[in-house]
């Protein structure tokens, strides 16, 4: 078996004990770069000279800088977070070039933790996508077989983390975004619950759903990176003043009577049989380390896809309207008229898939059919959460396959907007509900390609979440796994 | 809900989101629009009947602050992204808004 990655936590130790040279961890970082991106079109950005000024400030201030949690730690950052080193696309041409005037509240908080920010990354225009696609910069490829998509719409970040060119980066989670690539990936991302991580800084594409989460590649790497990001933020009016989860106990976890809720109806269709295995010998390993398993009920969940895309590409509308080319980003040239100059930039500046969501959430906001299509998915919404609820009064933790398939091969669902938002059947629920989940690898198809089970649990009990995914990472060693090195010819 | 988009009702909701759409796009929506729309009508078999709508996970009231002046973004910094400013005058430019 390959070494697996240097993980977050072993730099760190060792950039804080001096037996790890940043700068060192920093070039190598950017060589892997500069060797693996012209393949897998991971990183939009990289910031080379920022980052080796930042690492050798590291190196010479260590013993000053105390011990940081992320010190020294290369980390990527998804493009729709706004940083002041780097420009800030979203993979939109809408913005291209565009440089923010503020850094998100979680890059502030990264480079106060003593990360080495190096790069912005990849992903589908304004998060909108399952699988990178929608990028106006390119596709991103999965490592894992570069004839296949990552996932989406955080594929750039999941990849970065998958093919050890950093061993930590953001993502955000809209309906999956963090999770589903981090699975098709075969690496570990964590959507917070709804309120943990602040989004000051983060562009906005819906807002009663969006999250910031880590991907790393281990639960363990996710926590520490979680505790470095969350907490209240005045500058976020949904930000909450939560106390931190209860990470203390994480390294000593167990399962021993853990319960663990399986949606066993959810699972009788639409699911690949090798996706379905790998989850099956998963769920036998929790109840191999002492968790009880109980089959539960989520009655609503069979709608969530439904209900999700008429809520998310509402809000969408809306949010996206602050693309006009007054402000910032590119406009188009030669309008007589401040309407027609509108209509041309965002005609020309946004990519398709941006526009069908818009056109959708402002057909479901309009006089007529508000009522019909989103007061209706908002009710739908109220009885997911009410059905995570009553779960949670039966068990600790829900446990299903994070995507119903592993990777489909580029381009094979573009054409089909509805079988493409079928990637998102699993996922979609947490960002309803608001509660944290978790993906961790679990195991192969019989082509490869990585298998993600994904944990959920109680709004805010992202200690009880992680604490079960770090114990079943102990138990397991498909997060060690990593993807073949393309052949050099 | 039901029934498939005419082009001119996707040409009405491209007017209201501000959306120049080339012939294709139109009719490229308008299918794909419908598609969607058509598996979204499956929402009509759930019974919501007293179900309060949820726009928001949280239950969260508006924070308030003191009501205190404090720095915010400099002019110069909000003007410079923008594709066309008069930046002595700290303004954006658009093009003509009235008697156009």
């Amino acid at each position: 078996m390959t070494a697996p990655f240097r993980t977050a936590r072993e730099i760190r130790d060792g950039v804080s004990s001096g037996t790890l040279s940043a700068s060192q961890v920093c070039r190598d970082a950017l060589d892997r770069i500069s060797a693996e991106n012209p393949s897998l079109n991971a990183f939009l950005h990289v910031d080379e000279q920022g980052a080796l000024a930042r690492a050798a400030e590291i190196d010479a201030r260590h013993r000053d800088l105390g011990p940081l949690p992320l010190l020294g730690v290369p980390v990527a950052v998804k493009d729709n977070i706004c940083t002041t080193a780097m420009p800030t696309t979203a993979a939109s041409r809408i913005l291209e070039g565009y440089r923010p005037p503020y850094d998100a509240t979680v890059v502030e908080r990264l480079n106060a933790a003593g990360a080495v920010i190096v790069g912005k990354t990849n992903c589908d225009e304004f998060a909108m996508g399952s699988s990178t696609e929608n990028s106006a910069y390119g596709v991103t490829r999965n490592p894992w077989d570069r004839t296949r998509i990552p996932g989406g719409s955080s594929g750039g970040s999941a990849v970065a983390v998958a093919a050890g060119l950093v061993p930590l980066a953001l993502g955000s989670d809209t309906g999956g975004s963090i999770r589903q690539p981090a699975a098709l990936c075969g690496v570990t991302g964590l959507k917070p619950t709804y309120g943990r991580v602040p989004r000051y800084g983060l562009l906005a594409f819906a807002s009663s759903l969006d999250q910031i989460g880590p991907i790393a590649g281990t639960v363990e790497d996710a926590a520490i990176a979680l505790a470095v990001i969350a907490g209240h933020e005045p500058r976020d009016a949904t930000s909450v003043a939560a106390p931190a989860p209860d990470l203390s106990t994480m390294e000593n976890a167990s399962l021993a009577g853990v319960r663990v809720g399986v949606p066993r109806a959810l699972l009788a269709e639409g699911v690949e049989p090798e996706v379905l295995k790998a989850v099956e010998s998963a769920l036998d390993v929790l109840a191999a380390q002492g968790a009880v398993l109980h089959t539960i009920d989520l009655p609503h969940s069979r709608h969530g896809i439904a209900a999700y895309y008429l809520i998310a590409t509402a809000e969408a509308s809306s949010n996206l309207a602050r693309y006009d080319g007054v402000r910032y980003g590119v406009r188009a040239a030669g309008a007589a008229t401040v309407a027609s100059m509108y209509e041309g930039t965002r005609g020309a500046g946004f990519g398709a898939e941006v526009k069908r969501r818009i056109m959708l959430g402002t057909y479901v906001l309009s006089a007529g059919y508000y009522d019909a299509y989103y007061l209706k998915a908002q009710q739908v919404r109220t009885l997911i959460s009410r059905d995570y609820e009553a779960a949670f009064e039966q068990v600790d933790v829900i446990a299903l396959p994070t995507s119903p398939t592993g990777a489909f091969p580029l381009g094979e669902r573009t054409a089909d907007p509805v079988l493409m938002y079928l990637a998102d059947v699993f996922t979609v629920g947490a960002n309803l509900a608001g509660v944290p989940a978790v993906t961790v690898p679990c195991g192969f198809t019989g082509g490869n390609l990585p298998v993600g089970l994904q944990l959920t649990a109680r709004t805010m009990d992202e200690g009880t979440l992680l604490c079960a995914a770090a114990a079943y990472q102990r138990a397991t060693d498909w997060h060690t796994r990593v993807p073949p090195r393309p052949s050099s010819s | 809900m039901s029934s498939a988009l005419a082009p001119e009702e996707v040409e009405r909701i491209a007017r209201l989101a501000r959306l120049s759409l080339s012939s294709d796009e139109r009719d490229l929506f308008a299918r794909q629009l419908t598609g969607i729309l058509q598996y979204a009508e499956q929402l009509r078999e759930v019974d919501t009947s007293g179900v309060a709508p949820t726009s928001h996970p949280l239950a969260l009231t508006s924070p308030l602050r003191e009501d205190e002046p404090r720095p915010s973004l400099p002019r110069a910094d909000a003007l410079r992204a923008a594709p066309d400013t008069d930046p002595a005058a700290g303004l954006f430019k658009v093009p003509r808004v009235l008697g156009a």
